[in-house]
């Protein structure tokens, strides 16, 4: 079932990130086919909290990224409609302990040194931001540019914002990349036939390595499980997005073993969300009482008033994992017409902007709006 | 002649007693549902949805739909149509989630 050449590009995954990658390629002019071999926010998108955090990335290119993201997310909460639920409600890390209070601080500085705005609150302060948290805490750091999205409903609404210019095939799977005699790319073939454009995007995520072995190179995405507790339905009960300093260490780390740090959030639609859970057990769905236990003991440790108040249900997804905890983003150099978009771990949603953005460009033969050495596919 | 469930399975429950709904007396019996108490009292909603504030009452009767909640003694999120009435039973009507004390 040739289509012809009805588009310039084609993106694999209707996620946040593909999402992404064909809003601003519409915007640029560009005719695009979105593919998934399941729904829009399917996959790792549609089993997120939502982050857009800057507090929790060190000075350096993934931090640069989330800045152009955070600037561009708020671009995107005025084009789109309030139901996407954009909160610019902010971040509060908390610490439990002097130490931990000292290292937050050291933290902070290095990035108010890279152009974040971050706020100490001593401890005899902390409860004027979260009145629940618990009482005798150390102290903790305040950043105003951390946000929150519906992450379904925002790649919904990205992705018809973009009118006709955006087609999607969903519930296709690509099966293979078609080249030329010459090997230049040609499209990609699906369970449903073949789609024909001279560039393709693999925004696949979690499954984004699989999708580089089709075209015939190594991509080293892993995924790394998470899950997450759902409260019943509760008034305002945690402000900002609240954590616990231990979270930034834990998403530094590699380690394949389970890690809990408390991550806590409130919704529009009322519950409360309780992250967040780390461990390399492949695509593996099996319910983790463990984790999940953790993540309850953190939550009601962190917030006590969450003790009295029911959990109603939990999900589970696989962030995208890179080695050195960096996504891909731009062309491959050893696949020429591939270009990738996938491997930014949990922080998917809050990237997603500026990797579409750079993608555009990319695309279209323009200057990258940042430094893209560092996410280059080739590295590995 | 209008026949009662209960007169149907022949049942001869213990002795009467009473529960409030909104401070309100109601009549409930040994083993009789929050629910099917206040179903017999006439009462058909006790709850107010989270956003439009509409009413909700029994739906299911059978603890699957949730539409029953209602607050107990305090305890708010109950199904009406599970909890078994107790003698001095307080029961309110829930608005919303039941949880406006906790809001911030």
């Amino acid at each position: 079932m040739p289509t012809g050449k009805l588009s310039d590009v084609i993106v694999i995954g209707a996620g946040m990130v593909g999402a992404a990658c064909a809003y601003y390629a519409a915007g640029a002019g560009l005719r695009v086919t979105v593919i998934d071999r399941g729904s829009v926010a399917g996959g790792t998108t549609g089993a997120g909290e939502g982050n857009l955090l800057v507090s929790d990335k060190e000075p350096g290119p993934e931090l640069e990224l989330a800045r152009l993201s955070a600037r561009l997310w708020t671009e995107l909460s005025g084009a789109l409609p309030a139901r996407i639920e954009y909160e610019p409600k902010g971040g509060l890390i908390v610490a439990a302990d002097e130490p931990g209070a000292a290292a937050l601080r050291d933290f902070a500085d290095r990035q108010r040194a890279a152009g974040v705005t971050a706020e100490e609150i001593p401890a005899d302060r902390l409860h004027d931001l979260e009145p629940h948290l618990a009482p005798g805490l150390a102290g903790g750091v305040h950043y105003p540019q951390d946000a929150q999205v519906m992450p379904a409903l925002a790649t919904a609404h990205l992705l018809r914002a973009a009118g006709n210019r955006i087609r999607l095939r969903l519930g296709e799977e690509v099966t293979g990349l078609l080249t030329a005699p010459d090997g230049t790319l040609r499209g990609v073939r699906t369970t449903r036939g073949e789609v024909h454009a001279p560039y393709v995007v693999n925004a696949a995520g979690a499954w984004g390595g699989e999708l580089a072995r089709l075209a015939g190179v190594e991509l080293p995405v892993r995924p790394r499980r998470g899950f997450v507790l759902v409260t019943e339905p509760l008034p305002r009960v945690v402000r900002h997005k609240v954590y616990a300093a231990g979270y930034m260490a834990d998403v530094a780390s590699g380690s394949a073993t389970l890690q809990t740090s408390a991550v806590i959030e409130g919704t529009p639609a009322g519950p409360v969300l309780i992250g967040a859970s780390r461990e390399h057990a492949g695509f593996d769905r099996t319910l983790s009482p463990q984790a999940l236990q953790r993540l309850a003991a953190g939550a009601t440790a962190l917030f006590p008033v969450l003790g009295t108040v029911r959990a109603m249900r939990t999900y589970t997804g696989f962030r995208p994992y890179l080695p050195d905890h960096l996504p891909a983003i731009g062309p491959d150099p050893r696949a020429p017409g591939l270009l990738h978009a996938c491997g930014h771990e949990g922080a998917g949603i809050g990237l997603a902007p500026a990797t579409g953005f750079v993608i555009a460009r990319c695309l279209t033969g323009g200057e990258p709006p940042l430094d893209i050495g560092p996410f280059d596919p080739g590295r590995f | 002649m209008a026949r009662t469930p209960a007169e149907l399975v022949g049942a001869q429950p213990d002795p009467p007693f009473e529960i409030t709904f909104d401070g309100r007396r109601i009549t409930a019996v040994p083993g009789q549902s929050v629910a099917a108490a206040l179903w017999a009292a006439g009462i058909l909603s006790w709850r107010t949805t989270r956003t439009g504030g509409r009413p909700r009452g029994a739906f299911c009767g059978i603890g699957q739909c949730f539409d029953c909640l209602v607050t107990i003694n305090g305890d708010p999120n109950r199904r009406a149509c599970l909890v078994a009435a107790r003698p001095g039973d307080a029961v309110t009507t829930q608005e919303g989630h039941g949880h406006d004390r906790l809001g911030v």
